[in-house]
């Protein structure tokens, strides 16, 4: 089976993070950048995948040229190899104008399996694998917990928030994981000695036939105005329990009027 | 005055009734139903106008179907906007919706302004920006508890939809849909009261512990990525960066330390409590009222006298 994991390199979600003051884009420069964690739990079911069933795994990341360091890490828990698209006209993107560019990129790749986190740290927006099932006209099954293999037959536990729905679908389809799916194995020093000479392919826009003015800041469908911090919040009062704590606690709920 | 289009979550849900207070807003409200729904809500909540499709094309399939018609809904109506709830599929609803037309899209917005401006809290709560689509009309996905619902009771003519969906639409069947435990407790999301526990609850058996405070409270039970990953609660109730974003009145943190990953999911709530008996857990950096203490005894007697009170 030829799988492509989709890589994407986002500002560590346990430091603070920012829009950048002229466009209003993510704030990478300064950021300490990581591979964002729910791919992890993709490149894992993958790799699984792969030793049950044979084939191949490929990365596919869109991003910067720091991003190139997301991919040796993808790729020293054992991926064949990597797709890198990177161009400077596409910073500032926006998800519909991202789900173009990454949809040509795998027209290039012919996965039977895509693979992907359910949600990226920095966006969070959930809306890349039902984009790009839009675009290339497959199956898309969201939100897994839970995937079984069948031949071409894929079926999968979707989360939902009143439990879980069964979905099946044929194969070329495209797969985004939770973490709840598996437990990603650690890159072994050999891995890691692995991945700095494994074949990673950068593609250009013009490589992918789409053109500079769809996409970046000019070419995307929506646009940030302002950009605020939020205030920090304080703390408030802290009582220690002397054996009254739980009282003390609901009379303050009381005096919050919540009981 | 233009339509709105308002994505209807399944049986009506209370973030339905927030869309429709937002979509007042903005033009005239007009539901778009999948499946079934209780109309007279939504007529009380300003709906003017009830769109239904249903069926197995659109019931049977995951998200692609209700897209579609949504899709062909835009092209007829020319609406204002199209608001949907920021869950799972309503996001995946947008998404689709958003390629369909090459139209630009806004996720988890808390408001928005009459000129389809609108304010998103982004990474974790901890910033906010303002946004606007800049092509096509505003499809802006809205979090649950962003608005008190109020109710303007509208006509609420119900328009029966014909269903025409392509086979490329059907390529992702919905065998089952499997009901796990929440019994008659307010969705996550959307309730005014949440009561968390973390690794200090120590055991999915002391977890009942959370649930009577919170059934007391009236609200939710949500739970740490450190205690559902000890497998004490199920994934669904997870608060914070890989699980759900809560911003309720009150949110309750039991025996959670309160690190960033949690915070993220619930640091715009309104009133924060938290019980820990580590005095240096950075929950109580932001809890407006902590106690330092241990949980298995703070919690019983908040519980009884909560019930002494009532």
């Amino acid at each position: 089976m030829n799988i492509v994991v989709l890589v994407k390199q986002v500002p560590d979600s346990g430091a603070s993070r920012a829009l950048g003051a002229g466009d209003f884009t993510v704030e990478r420069a300064s950021a300490n950048n990581v591979i964002n964690e729910m791919d992890e739990y993709a490149i894992e079911e993958a790799l699984k995948i792969k030793e049950a069933h044979g084939g191949e795994v490929t990365i596919l990341t869109m991003g910067p040229a720091t991003a190139s360091e997301a991919i040796r890490k993808a790729l020293s828990m054992g991926p064949d190899k990597a797709v890198h698209v990177q161009d400077d006209t596409l910073h500032g993107s926006c998800a519909v104008t991202t789900s173009k560019v990454l949809a040509a990129a795998l027209g290039t790749l012919n996965a039977d399996l895509v693979l992907c986190g359910a949600e990226s740290t920095d966006g969070r927006v959930q809306v890349m694998p039902h984009m790009l099932a839009e675009r290339l006209g497959i199956a898309a099954l969201t939100g897994a917990r839970k995937l079984t293999v069948d031949g071409s037959q894929l079926t999968a536990e979707r989360q939902t928030d009143e439990g879980y729905e069964v979905v099946t679908a044929a194969t070329p389809a495209i797969v985004s994981v939770w973490d709840t799916i598996n437990e990603p194995r650690y890159p072994s020093f050999k891995g890691i000695m692995a991945a700095k000479k494994k074949p990673v392919q950068t593609l250009a826009l013009a490589d992918l036939g789409v053109s500079a003015g769809e996409v970046g800041v000019a070419g995307s469908t929506s646009q940030v105005l302002e950009f605020a911090q939020r205030p920090e919040r304080t703390a408030g009062q802290k009582v220690t329990d002397s054996g009254d704590g739980g009282a003390q606690l609901v009379a303050y709920l009381a005096s919050e009027k919540f009981v | 005055m233009a339509e709105v289009l308002v994505v209807v979550e399944a049986g009506v849900k209370k973030v339905t009734l927030e869309l429709l207070t937002i979509a007042r807003g903005l033009g005239s409200p007009s539901a778009v139903v999948f499946g079934e729904a209780d109309a007279g809500k939504l007529a009380e909540y300003g709906a003017e106008k009830i769109y239904v499709a249903d069926g197995d094309d659109v019931e049977g399939y995951l998200v692609a179907p209700k897209a579609t018609v949504l899709a062909d809904l835009v092209r007829e109506k020319q609406p204002a906007a199209v608001l949907l709830a920021s869950t799972q599929e309503g996001k995946e609803i947008a998404g689709r919706l958003a390629v369909k037309l090459d139209n630009g899209l806004l996720t988890d917005a808390v408001a928005v302004d009459a000129d389809g401006t609108a304010t998103q809290a982004i990474f974790a709560g901890s910033a906010t920006v303002k946004s606007k689509v800049t092509r096509g009309l505003p499809i802006v996905t809205i979090r649950p508890n962003s608005v008190t619902p109020s109710s303007s009771p509208a006509a609420g003519a119900v328009e029966q939809l014909t269903v025409a969906v392509s086979e490329a639409d059907k390529l992702a069947k919905v065998v089952e849909r499997v009901a796990e435990k929440k019994g008659s407790r307010p969705e996550l999301t959307e309730a005014s009261v949440v009561v968390s526990g973390g690794r200090g609850v120590a055991s999915a058996d002391n977890f009942k512990l959370v649930e009577e405070l919170a059934d007391l409270l009236g609200g939710a039970v949500g739970a740490s990525r450190a205690a559902v990953d000890s497998g004490f609660y199920p994934h669904q109730f997870q608060v914070g960066q890989t699980g759900k974003t809560v911003s309720p009145q009150l949110y309750v943190a039991l025996g959670i330390s309160g690190a960033i990953q949690h915070r993220a999911g619930m640091q715009t709530s309104k009133t924060i409590v938290a019980v820990n008996k580590d005095p240096e857990a950075p929950i109580f950096e932001l809890a407006d009222y902590g106690v330092v203490g241990d949980l298995f005894k703070v919690v019983p007697q908040a519980a009884d006298e909560i019930r002494k009170r009532k």
